[in-house]
């Protein structure tokens, strides 16, 4: 015991900093085809004509795809649990092209030469529709996005694609009217957040070839690769056995890679040709065509009384799904889903109610926080008003109402918070960066002043009765354990975590474990990597198996010796008879297993959970604003996290900073800007500008872990929850140095500088 | 056109197209670590070494490296392996893809600079994106080296 909790080195760590050839386009065949995508330059328009002429005779081309040439079933590329609730709305590739950026056709050729000269050549006419470029007015907008007959819905989530609607529903507890009315006072404020991109350093990759038996294998930079062998094998219209998707190490995900962004245009190639092939989107490609952060606009009404209690939320988003619905539904869901619990306290009625729209601008998909960041951003920001209108400390307020350990989360499906310490996570987030002392500012009288802000946030563990995780743990001869698993580690370290939990129940080392995936050959079944779910969900499947296995190799054991069970005392490396004192080492037992034996030293289990125990986390961050420019220093940023039991400190800390990074990014830097014609502006990294380290100071991290009794080891999650508060805390920060409430993301120096002299 | 290209100690002499970068020249030769993130020169994970300076590989013509020396990590796995196991120490290397050309950075930083403070670091490596860390861990992975070098380890750097 005592691995859980170490600061255990990542198993791949060393073979990434040496560059080891461990990623997609390293380990490709390498005569794969090159396969590109050409891409609609209008927003909304129907293809008349493509004329391939000239482009199938440059010299090296393999094959040149359009619609007419794929099958006609649509299908959705949101890595989601089937029946998923994104709607069937995608054809590989569509007469009807919904952005720019939309795919046209397929090109695959020998080089990237041959096919950059050939994606030149191919004249296609478009016909020019009108497009619903402002989310506002596309719900019941004369033009859709989707007319199509053969659109489906799933599930009932109150979608309509005649209206443009990819989604509608409410969820509503006790009677949120009357309780405003009673109240001393309500505040409601509109909030809009951007549709941000992951950015993660590789960008969308695949390559595919065919194996010995016929049968399509991609390789595949994703976090989902039975959600990938499942929707592929759909798109093309072939059998799931004649799939095998696995994964390499990725080059970081986030929620980008739980789609099925870039797979299905090899895949297509590679069976259509049985050749291999491989596409590698650019990182213009992976801006205008990925599948970004949802843009929201997001409504928050608080009722409270003069005290502070505060009584009733209501939280109404308007979500933009893009051309696509990938991700549309659930998304929503989260902005009130996992906002609202926290001010459980003395909530006695709140209502969420959401509408998903479609336009013709790049589908969203799931990113880090999925929903939840824009709940956080547009709640915490107006009870940081609110407390401001109550005359009250924004400390104070969220210690009055904050939900705590034991409490019954009415607005979280009535779960238990069962492991709870926001309030301390509160509290010491609160003394980290000297609130008392600070807040709200300082004026240094150079221009410049100096202000503290805060917020809390909180996510899931997990999609309760959905997500299945599952890991097969195996004994082999050397007394070493194969832990096989289809969860994928993007960089997270979820392989060593894993490891650390196995390592723990069957009593040896976490070096004693190695882990192989995730293959949908040969791992067992997983949801995939996503929902933060990983360390909760797969981490008590490896529980599950783990602790059979060690119970089997005692039973093992005890027949080697010829004695009873109970007689058995096993530490993990040697098996005593307690009344003989005779004994077989871990090896003998390994060995054994492979001769005359019918007791399979292999355990598979799965594991899904009826509840999603959330993390909580504070936030407290220290800026220095220069009120002539409005730029705002980020001087020092306190994070306090109840994430459950710690697995291992160093991962955890490094999740919760890079997350703190891409949050700071989110609020205060990176844009998502549209010309009148639907073009993606911040195309590149020179335009969509990313945290550089010289771009905030520092970022400290703290953990205040409660034991959450469903989780294996006391866990809970962390790795969405970390990009919540920096947006609510920073615009605190800067209303509190300069007297302005900043609602629209990113808060640049520009929109502060305006709202400045705007008070001139 | 034909150029004579040193890559990691080799001599390789070759016809290449006027228009190859020095990205596509050495991972056509097999130096998988030299990645590319972003295509317009912000990302830093294409850095390589053009005669003992880091440059991007992405915005050099191959033909530019005619006659010249050229480093990538695989030239380089004693000093990438005694300075990245203290970021692997902090888990801040995360999912790797930025690491190489990062690591190639730092290695150039500690070849001309023996005690850089935070300020010379973080200006040196400003080119060097990394989505996974937010810079923190290899910020102090960078201070334990330092430390490490100190005690007489590291014996390539200044």
């Amino acid at each position: 015991m005592g691995e859980v909790g170490q600061p255990i080195r990542k198993k791949d760590a060393m073979a990434l900093v040496t560059g080891k050839p461990v990623y997609m386009d390293d380990l490709a065949p390498k005569e794969c085809l090159i396969v590109k995508v050409l891409r609609s330059p209008h927003a909304n328009a129907l293809i008349e004509e493509v004329n391939l002429a000239g482009a199938l005779k440059v010299p090296g081309i393999e094959a040149i795809y359009t619609w007419k040439d794929v099958p006609k079933n649509r299908f959705a590329q949101a890595g989601q649990t089937y029946p998923e609730w994104s709607p069937y709305d995608r054809l590989i590739l569509d007469q009807h092209v919904r952005f720019v950026g939309d795919a046209v056709a397929i090109v695959a050729g020998e080089d990237e030469k041959c096919v950059d000269l050939a994606m030149k050549r191919i004249k296609v006419k478009y016909k020019v529709l009108p497009a619903v470029l402002d989310y506002h007015t596309a719900k019941d907008n004369p033009i859709l996005v989707h007319p199509e007959d053969n659109w489906k819905s799933m599930f009932p989530v109150g979608a309509d694609n005649h209206r443009n609607l990819c989604a509608h529903m409410e969820d509503e507890k006790g009677d949120v009217e009357k309780v405003f009315a009673d109240c001393d006072l309500t505040l409601e404020r509109t909030f809009h957040v951007p549709a941000v991109n992951q950015a993660m350093m590789e960008t969308f990759r695949t390559c595919c070839y065919i194996d010995t038996y016929g049968r399509l294998v991609i390789l595949s930079s994703t976090q989902i690769v039975f959600h990938v062998r499942r929707i592929i094998a759909a798109a093309l219209g072939i059998p799931k056995s004649k799939v095998r998707s696995m994964k390499p190490r990725i080059g970081g995900g986030f929620g980008a890679k739980q789609t099925v962004v870039s797979e299905i245009y090899p895949a297509f190639v590679t069976w259509m040709t049985k050749k291999p092939s491989k596409l590698l989107y650019s990182r213009e490609e992976s801006q205008i065509a990925g599948s970004p952060r949802h843009e929201m606009e997001v409504t928050v009404k608080v009722g409270a009384n003069n005290d502070g209690t505060i009584r009733a939320i209501e939280v109404y988003n308007l979500s933009n799904t893009g051309a696509y619905g990938d991700h549309g539904p659930t998304t929503a869901g989260l902005t009130g889903h996992k906002s609202i619990p926290l001010y459980t306290a003395n909530l006695e009625a709140y209502r969420h109610t959401f509408d998903v729209v479609y336009t013709n601008i790049c589908a969203a998909g799931a990113y880090r926080g999925y929903g939840a960041t824009q709940g956080v951003f547009a709640l915490e920001s107006v009870v940081n008003e609110l407390a401001g209108k109550i005359g009250m400390d924004p400390v104070e307020i969220r210690m009055k109402n904050v939900v705590r350990q034991g409490m019954c989360m009415m607005a979280y499906d009535n779960e238990i918070a069962s492991g709870c310490r926001l309030d301390e996570c509160l509290m010491r987030a609160a003394e980290m960066i000297g609130w008392k002392e600070k807040f709200p500012c300082k004026d240094m009288g150079n221009g410049k002043v100096r202000s503290v802000g805060i917020a809390m946030a909180m996510q899931g563990s997990c999609i309760s009765h959905v997500d299945v995780g599952s890991a097969t743990i195996m004994l082999n001869e050397d007394g070493s354990y194969k832990l096989t698993i289809a969860a994928a580690d993007m960089g997270t370290g979820c392989d060593t975590i894993l490891s650390q939990m196995a390592a723990d129940c069957l009593n040896v080392t976490t070096d004693e474990i190695f882990v192989s995936g995730a293959d949908t050959d040969f791992s067992p079944y997983d949801s995939g990597s996503y929902a933060s779910s990983t360390t909760y969900i797969t981490g008590q499947a490896v529980v599950r198996a783990s602790t059979e296995l060690e119970k089997r190799i005692r039973t093992l054991a005890a027949r080697m010796l010829s004695c009873e069970l109970e007689d058995v005392d096993y530490d993990g490396h040697v098996a005593k008879n307690v009344k003989t004192g005779e004994s077989v080492t871990i090896e003998e037992i390994g060995y054994q297993a492979q001769c005359s034996n019918d007791y399979a030293l292999q355990v598979t289990e799965s594991y899904t959970s009826p509840v999603s125990p959330p993390p909580y986390m504070a936030g407290a961050v220290e800026i220095e604003l220069d009120k002539e420019t409005g730029h705002v220093e980020i001087l020092d940023y306190a994070a306090v996290v109840d994430c459950g039991t710690v697995v291992n400190p160093n991962l955890a800390r490094v999740q919760v900073e890079g997350g703190l990074g891409q949050g700071i990014g989110m609020a205060l830097f990176e844009n998502i800007q549209y010309s009148e014609k639907g073009q993606l502006y911040n195309n590149s990294l020179m335009q969509y500008k990313i945290p550089t380290r010289m771009d905030y100071g520092k970022l400290r991290v703290e953990f205040r872990p409660s034991f959450e009794p469903t989780g294996p080891f006391g866990v809970k999650s962390i790795g969405e929850i970390v990009i919540n508060t920096p947006a609510p805390a920073l615009a605190d920060a800067i209303y509190n140095a300069t007297g302005h409430w900043m609602r629209d993301l990113p808060m640049t120096g520009e929109k502060i500088a305006m709202a400045i002299a705007g008070e001139e | 056109m034909i150029v004579t290209i040193t890559l990691n100690g080799k001599k390789i002499i070759e016809d290449i197209s006027a228009d190859m970068t020095l990205y596509q020249f050495v991972r056509e030769h097999g130096c998988y670590s030299v990645k590319c993130g972003c295509e317009t020169t912000n990302c830093g994970l294409c850095t390589v070494f053009l005669n003992d300076k880091p440059v991007l590989s992405c915005a050099v013509l191959a033909a530019r490296a005619d006659g010249q020396k050229v480093e990538t990590l695989e030239g380089l796995q004693k000093e990438a392996e005694e300075f990245g196991r203290f970021i692997a120490d902090q888990g801040a290397e995360q999912c790797g893809f930025c690491n190489p050309g990062m690591i190639m950075n730092a290695i150039a930083l500690f070849r001309e600079t023996s005690e850089p403070t935070d300020e010379e670091i973080k200006r040196y490596l400003a080119g060097n994106l990394c989505r996974c860390s937010g810079y923190e861990g290899q910020l102090r992975g960078i201070h334990e080296f330092i430390k490490y070098k100190k005690e007489g380890g590291a014996s390539w750097a200044k």
